[in-house]
């Protein structure tokens, strides 16, 4: 029997394509089943393109509807979307009228079609960073404004603040619940005392933009952006009351986040991961070659406008000296300066710009390598659940329910990296697009400057037309 | 290896100059000096065309039989007149060697102490960047150097007044035998050794404010010159830097292209314009130094007009003692007539200790001096001619080289704004270019 695997929120992977399910927004609770009023159509090499209101659950041709979640029992054509909902029996496919909202709901959908072909319900924004000084300890905190048609959401707008250790809350917490998905990165905790003044300016900015960055790619997740914590996170008055009631929870809920089987050593990493872990451990070496580079090219670029801005004034001193001359002279002196400021532009631009990018997609390796190894562990219980049950096959015929379970547990997860794992690549290559050719703009834009400040000495140098 | 017998030829040619420092006679008497006015046309690089057109490593032993190895370079001339019928003559060509250029410099500041000589290109390569090797023997630097001499032998034969001299032209058709032939005109005796103490200074009493000033110019353009070549040595240095870290971006960009799907060849076509942008460094840098070779060049001149400004104070002091021999010699004759000691004087003391001189003893004292006023009278006064003289020729030497220098330093800059405009515009070019393959990821 094919049985029916119950994931967050309605999310599913296609086991023919292996490409999401469609199935992204706009469903709520009635009497204990979900209720699903949109599914995502589209084709799975272009991504989604266009949603689809549906009035009740039904099967759909397969030509339709290719991100589909499970392929229906009785016509093998279409598509059950099934809900979470664990009081329910395994397979039942639920034949529900959709409720009478489900127009105004896709009415209030923003159909701002982003690069994903993804329509965003979700903004989250990081900003005004505050700096508060207690007799215990000094710490910064950033406002937090949300702005949503989620029906989550009992607002269209939220904002709050919080403080860096919120968001790191924050991330353990998605980490605890959504240890299939992968999490975004936070900038570093730690910073060098002494090297980095953590209330500088620049410090605080370089941060908030790298918060403002987790949140938005949590947004854009759809698993993650409907997590109840993040939802907490971004809503909640007092979230510290929150995060003690969440205590209590997390040491009952304790087992269900481990997963470690006790030395039971995976057979085999299915080719497909072990691609993904190689490449990983690739990408992160070049990044970090590449972060070393930049920072020389930083240093490089500091070095050389040092003398340049040595080199520019001597001219002027010349000019001092000179009668005809002193005019050209003080002109490619100025210019030099114009030089040396358009070289500190392009610096600090790539200081601010560059660096903190590389940092975070190195980060992000790190936590998809972290998933990674979640995976293989899940996948190692499974076979040694596996191979305990082979051993007793004579005395029971049948596979236990509880290793099926775990078949289902290993599947959901390699659905959902791999998932992750196609998100991580588009959002990376968009991310490197964007910042490779920012740098190559700076570069452009740098190199304009100049070009017009030497142009300008030209005319200073050329004799006038009346001398000549 | 050039350098020892260089500096042999340069001891041997101060020694005898300091035995004839009495002797720096009248510098009116000297060729060319008489201020002859030569225009433009007539200069001898209007007649011959001068390339120093190759240079080439040699073996030889010196002097002291001891083997060395030197650089000769092949100096052809032309003339201009046969160009212009078409009849492309052949040039003649002889080979000389840097020391031999020195040797002829030195003999054009002994003889010309009014002109502002042109300067010869660097014995050895100062203010460079560290890519560039220092070593007298390297193809770079034994090129520059040939631009340098070449420019050289323009400049001399472009000179109004010096490019007359006939020791010159034997240096450009006489290959044999030239330096016997300078040796025979004697500079060496006529160089003023006061002239090479360079910490010496003259007290002098009344200096001509115009050449205190120009010597206080020629001092402060020298240092702001070479403050200038070094810092520019530093910023080049600096700026190849800064390319070739970038080189690295394109090794980086290829390894990375290989794991990367979609990204790939946008990748590896970008790491293949940042490899031109590290390569595109060593030929800008390369011009460049041929600014700083201008610029060089006015950083020797800031000396030779140095030395026509001690020429100058020189020229005065010997003046201001004459005058101050003269006046003390009058006065002794005047104090010997009279008989009245003005001031307290040795002889003074022994006239008193030792009794009055005869009134004959006196008479011819007195009559020696009268000669020697009258004798002291006429070198002041051709030494007012000469200094006068030296004043005017010089000053209109100064003139012409500030001219000069005003033209040819717009032109250095100039050319560098225009090397600094192609290589924002190459910068610009390569970026873009990587700009496009990014945008295709």
């Amino acid at each position: 029997m094919n049985s029916v695997l119950f994931g967050r929120n309605g999310f599913r992977v296609c086991k023919v394509c292996w490409k999401w399910c469609g199935l992204r927004r706009s469903f709520k609770k009635e009497k204990g089943v979900y209720i699903v009023d949109q599914i995502w159509k589209g084709v799975p090499e272009k991504g989604i393109k266009e949603a689809v209101s549906v009035t009740r659950l039904d099967c759909f041709p397969a030509k339709t509807l290719l991100y589909c979640n499970y392929f229906c029992l009785k016509c093998g054509g279409g598509v059950f979307v099934f809900l979470q909902d664990l009081s329910l029996p395994n397979g039942t496919p639920v034949d529900t009228s959709s409720p009478a909202s489900s127009s105004s709901l896709l009415n209030r959908l923003q159909l701002d079609d982003d690069l994903d072909g993804e329509t965003r319900d979700l903004f989250v924004t990081v900003d005004d960073p505050k700096k508060h000084v207690c007799t215990m300890e000094t710490y910064i905190t950033y406002r937090v404004t949300t702005k949503t048609t989620r029906a989550e959401f009992d607002l269209p707008e939220y904002s709050v603040r919080r403080r860096y250790q919120d968001f790191d809350w924050l991330r353990n917490k998605l980490e605890e619940s959504q240890p299939t998905h992968l999490i975004p990165p936070l900038p570093e905790k730690f910073v060098m005392k002494g090297v980095v003044d953590r209330f500088s300016e620049e410090f605080v900015e370089t941060r908030r933009k790298a918060l403002d960055k987790f949140l938005k790619r949590i947004a854009d997740h759809p698993v993650l952006s409907f997590n109840e914590h993040f939802n907490v996170f971004l809503t909640a008055k007092d979230l510290n009351a929150y995060k003690k009631q969440g205590m209590a929870l997390l040491s009952k809920m304790g087992e269900s986040v481990k997963y470690v089987t006790g030395g039971y050593k995976l057979r085999s990493r299915p080719l497909e991961f072990a691609a993904i872990g190689d490449y990983l451990d690739t990408f992160v070496l070049k990044l970090g070659t590449i972060d070393r580079i930049a920072q020389r090219i930083i240093k490089e670029e500091l070095e050389y406008l040092v003398e340049l801005r040595e080199y520019g004034p001597v001219y002027s001193t010349w000019g001092g000296l000179e009668g005809e001359l002193a005019e050209p002279l003080e002109g490619v002196s100025a210019c030099i300066g114009n030089c040396c400021t358009a070289l500190e532009e392009l610096s600090d631009d790539m200081t601010e710009d560059f660096l903190p990018v590389l940092r975070e997609y190195i980060l992000y390796s790190e936590s998809m390598k972290n998933v990674l190894k979640k995976r293989d562990q899940v996948q190692a219980e499974y076979e040694a659940k596996l191979e305990a049950v082979a051993l007793k096959k004579e005395e029971r015929p049948k596979v236990p329910v509880e290793v099926e379970k775990c078949q289902d547990r290993v599947e959901c997860f390699n659905a959902d990296l791999k998932a992750d794992m196609e998100r991580w690549q588009n959002n990376k290559r968009q991310d490197f697009r964007q910042l490779l050719m920012g740098m190559a703009d700076k570069n452009i834009q740098y190199y304009e400057k100049c070009l017009t400040a030497w142009e300008s000495v030209i005319p200073l140098l050329q004799d006038k037309p009346e001398t000549k | 290896m050039e350098r020892p017998e260089g500096e042999q030829r340069g001891a041997s040619g101060s020694g005898p100059a300091g035995e004839a420092e009495a002797g720096s006679g009248p510098v009116l008497e000297e060729p060319g000096s008489g201020a002859t006015d030569t225009t433009m046309e007539d200069c001898l690089s209007k007649k011959i065309e001068i390339t120093v057109s190759e240079a080439e490593k040699r073996t030889g032993r010196n002097a002291m039989n001891i083997q060395e190895t030197y650089t000769a370079y092949l100096i052809e001339t032309r003339a201009v007149e046969s160009q212009t019928e078409g009849q492309c003559s052949p040039p003649d060509s002889l080979w000389r060697r840097y020391s031999e250029f020195e040797l002829l410099r030195n003999y054009l500041l002994v003889n010309y102490p009014h002109i502002v000589v042109p300067p010869l290109p660097e014995k050895r390569a100062e203010f460079v960047w560290h890519k560039l090797s220092a070593d007298n023997m390297d193809p770079d630097f034994v090129e520059r150097r040939r631009i340098g001499l070449e420019n050289f032998l323009v400049r001399v034969a472009s000179h109004p007044i010096i490019c007359q001299d006939n020791i010159f032209y034997s240096f450009l058709t006489q290959e044999g035998g030239w330096k016997e032939m300078v040796n025979e005109t004697g500079f060496q005796l006529k160089a003023d050794s006061r002239l090479k103490a360079l910490n010496a200074t003259f007290r002098v009493k009344n200096p001509d404010k115009r050449f205190t000033e120009l010597k206080h110019y020629s001092d402060e353009l020298q240092s702001v010159i070479s403050h200038l070549l070094r810092v520019r040595a530093r910023v080049a240095d600096r700026l190849y830097g800064v390319y070739k870290v970038h080189g690295n971006y394109g090794r980086v960009f290829s390894e990375w292209s290989a794991i990367e799907k979609e990204m790939g060849d946008g990748l590896q076509s970008a790491g293949h314009h940042m490899d031109v942008y590290a390569a595109s460094i060593d030929d800008i840098l390369e011009e460049e130094e041929h600014y700083a070779d201008q610029l060089k060049e006015y950083l020797f001149y800031a000396e030779a007009l140095r030395a026509v400004c001690r020429k100058h104070e020189l020229m005065q002091y010997d003046l201001e003692m004459a005058v101050q021999d003269l006046a003390s010699k009058k006065q002794q004759c005047e104090e010997l007539a009279t008989g009245t000691v003005r001031t307290f004087s040795l002889k003074g003391m022994t006239s008193k200790l030792f009794g009055q001189e005869t009134p004959e003893q006196r008479e011819g004292k007195i009559k020696v001096l009268e000669e020697q006023i009258h004798e002291g009278e006429e070198q002041l006064k051709s030494k007012n001619v000469e200094g006068r003289e030296f004043v005017k020729s010089a000053w209109a030497d100064i003139e012409r080289f500030k001219e000069q220098k005003n033209h040819d330093l717009k032109e250095a800059l100039i050319n560098y704004a225009v090397m600094q405009i192609s290589m924002c515009k190459k910068g610009i070019q390569v970026w873009t270019n990587a700009k496009e393959c990014f945008s295709k990821m």
